[in-house]
């Protein structure tokens, strides 16, 4: 991954199973965020292969790259809802533009989704008129729009209160049991990545490479990386040596 | 679950309604996902039946023969379940799908939101109220930012005032550097406008030399001001109001108030500073360029020669019209200004409202030049300017 001549990181290599809630973690500025957007298709990598379902992402063409790209949901750190829409817009733009269901099926499905996330009856409010929670919410429920087989979660914690992100936390683990989604998500907030994730691989900024992959709370246990260890354990890391 | 896309569905739902007793059963079975049964509504064999009397005792759904599913089986679930509460009729959900009875009690778990009901739309004289209290409310904030404005003047004349010296040199470039193509295309083109419409009418009394008087009267005193203002308002202004706007919902105009910094001395004024010295400086050039449009007509198309063209128009131009010129030009750029900066600074936190702000503020701009001109015009007739 680069911006121009720039490495952000290198060498990553990492697998994400169906039904896997896979965490990015690391600290600021170490390319998480990056990463996602090169897994969503915003951004093509410098180097090396994204493979979705035995197909690599962006040696797709840009149709079929599309579709694969449906078969994803986004939810992005300031939920970046569309501010001009209300909620019921934004939830079922998706449907209405890939979908061939009629506007009132669609209606039935916008109220599904939102009541999912708990917004039930607010479909004709407007994000602004929303708290920082329930933006996000409602970023998660345009995001379920296509009931999407793996959902990707941006810092879903950021600018949240520590008991609305343990109810965010909730929601993606409720989410991902009962609708069997795959679920990626960037994140540095520990509670949520050793609450809530079952796999990982660990970013570096000053290595720029990956130093661990694996169940996060088994790194917390068994990591001997000083860097990943003082992570997990909210330590000052030693001097470490980049590997 | 897959996403749906469009395709053929199956016209038949994948379900069978049997009466036992004075119970209803709904035997659910087969592919529930949306492509193959989009968001089937309740058999109306089950809403006949839940519509007799005496209703069933309850109405089971069974969900055991159910391959696959997606949101259209939790649609058709809730469905039953408001059309179970209507007929006060109760529902038991048995072996359902892993998961589809969870997520249909969390989508049943938060009540829906009570949202007060839409206002009615107001009547027209309460509508004319609003709109000249509306009205009354922005002259109010256009003079309290005015103030503001003229107080951080006041700071900046005493050298008190907090602005980035670079960002004045930078808005400078910007409001006036920057300009110089548009306004020599747009101002020429006037020039020449102004030759043609002026010589179809003096050719007929012989009088095509006059068009260096029309020309060079209109754009000195007023076309050279009025062009570069509608210019500025639609480049400079908008995107003046485009990054007061965008700073405001990225919070960075909180972030200077918090340092105890004035907004309006660090973001606001450089920016009026910057089109109120560019406006005349461009002004004076697009009353140049405007007249060199002129004489291209008057040389090229009626045989006029250069130096009868511009002997004419210096013979015609008096230092009156080029004071009223620029009394235009200095107060077009200060109501620009003002009213892109106010339009920037009083935009919402998202993009919508920061569209918003910059159509306001070209809208604002233009007619407040509009105005400012019919204004000024019949005040430098009273006074013989």
């Amino acid at each position: 991954m680069a911006y121009g001549s720039r490495v952000i990181q290198r060498d990553l290599s990492f697998t994400i199973l169906r039904g896997d809630i896979f965490v990015i973690m690391g600290g600021s500025g170490c390319g998480k965020s990056t990463l996602m957007r090169h897994m969503i298709g915003l951004k093509r990598p410098a180097a090396g292969r994204i493979v979705f379902d035995g197909v690599s992402l962006w040696e797709a063409e840009a149709e079929e790259r599309a579709r694969l790209l449906r078969r994803a949901g986004v939810t992005y750190q300031s939920a970046a809802l569309w501010s001009s829409m209300t909620l019921a817009e934004n939830v079922a733009l998706p449907m209405e533009l890939y979908t061939d269901l009629s506007p009132a099926e669609i209606r039935e499905l916008v109220a599904l989704k939102l009541a999912l996330v708990g917004l039930a009856g607010l479909e004709d409010a407007y994000p602004a008129e929303l708290s920082g929670g329930m933006r996000k919410r409602a970023g998660i429920a345009r995001a379920l729009a296509l009931d999407p087989e793996i959902l990707f979660f941006d810092e879903p914690s950021a600018g949240l209160d520590p008991i609305t992100s343990r109810r965010l936390d909730d929601l993606i683990v409720e989410l991902r049991e009962n609708l069997g989604t795959t679920v990626v998500l960037v994140t540095h907030e520990l509670p949520t990545v050793l609450g809530i994730g079952t796999n990982s691989v660990f970013l570096d900024a000053e290595a720029r490479t990956q130093r661990a992959v694996g169940d996060p709370k088994r790194l917390a246990e068994t990591c001997r990386d000083p860097v990943v260890h003082a992570f997990l354990h909210r330590e000052e890391p030693a001097e470490v040596s980049t590997p | 679950m897959a996403a749906s896309t469009p395709g053929a569905r199956s016209a038949r739902v994948p379900v069978e309604v049997t009466t036992v007793g004075n119970t209803v059963a709904l035997r659910l079975h087969g592919d529930w996902r949306l492509e193959r049964v989009g968001s089937p509504a309740p058999p109306a064999e089950l809403t006949r039946r839940l519509g007799t009397a005496p209703p069933p005792s309850a109405l089971v759904v069974e969900g055991a023969g159910v391959e696959r599913w997606d949101s259209a089986l939790l649609v058709f679930l809730l469905r039953l379940l408001r059309l179970g509460e209507e007929a006060g009729v109760p529902l038991v959900l048995r072996d359902l799908p892993d998961g589809a009875a969870r997520l249909l009690e969390i989508a049943r778990a938060v009540p829906p939101v009570q949202r007060r009901g839409r206002r009615t739309a107001p009547g027209p004289l309460q509508a004319a109220g609003a709109h000249a209290l509306a009205l009354w409310r922005e002259a109010m904030a256009f003079l309290e930012f005015l103030g503001e404005v003229v107080l951080a003047l006041g700071a900046f004349l005493r050298g008190r005032a907090r602005f980035r010296r670079a960002d004045l040199l930078l808005f400078l470039q910007q409001a006036g550097v920057d300009a110089l193509g548009i306004v020599t295309l747009i101002t020429f083109l006037v020039g020449l406008i102004l030759a043609f419409i002026g010589a179809v009418q003096l050719q007929a009394f012989g009088a095509e030399i006059y068009i260096a008087d029309l020309v060079g009267i209109a754009m000195v005193r007023q076309m050279g001001g009025l062009m570069t203002a509608v210019i500025l308002a639609g480049r400079t202004g908008a995107a003046f109001a485009a990054q007061l706007g965008a700073m405001n919902a990225n919070e960075e105009v909180d972030a200077l108030r918090t340092l105890g910094v004035s907004p309006v001395e660090f973001l606001v004024l450089p920016r009026v500073m910057a089109l109120v010295l560019m406006m005349p400086v461009l002004t004076v050039y697009a009353m140049l360029v405007g007249i060199l449009g002129g004489a291209a007509v008057a040389i090229t198309v009626f045989g006029i020669t250069p130096m009868e063209y511009f002997y004419e128009t210096q013979s015609v131009m008096a230092t009156d019209h080029f004071v009223a010129g620029m009394i235009y030009a200095v107060t077009f750029g200060a109501l620009i200004a003002l009213a892109s900066c106010l339009r920037g600074m009083q935009s919402g936190r998202d993009a919508a409202a920061v569209g918003e702000a910059t159509t306001s503020a070209v809208v604002t701009s233009i007619v407040l030049i509009v105005v400012a001109d019919a204004v000024l015009t019949v005040v430098f007739d009273a006074i013989d300017l």
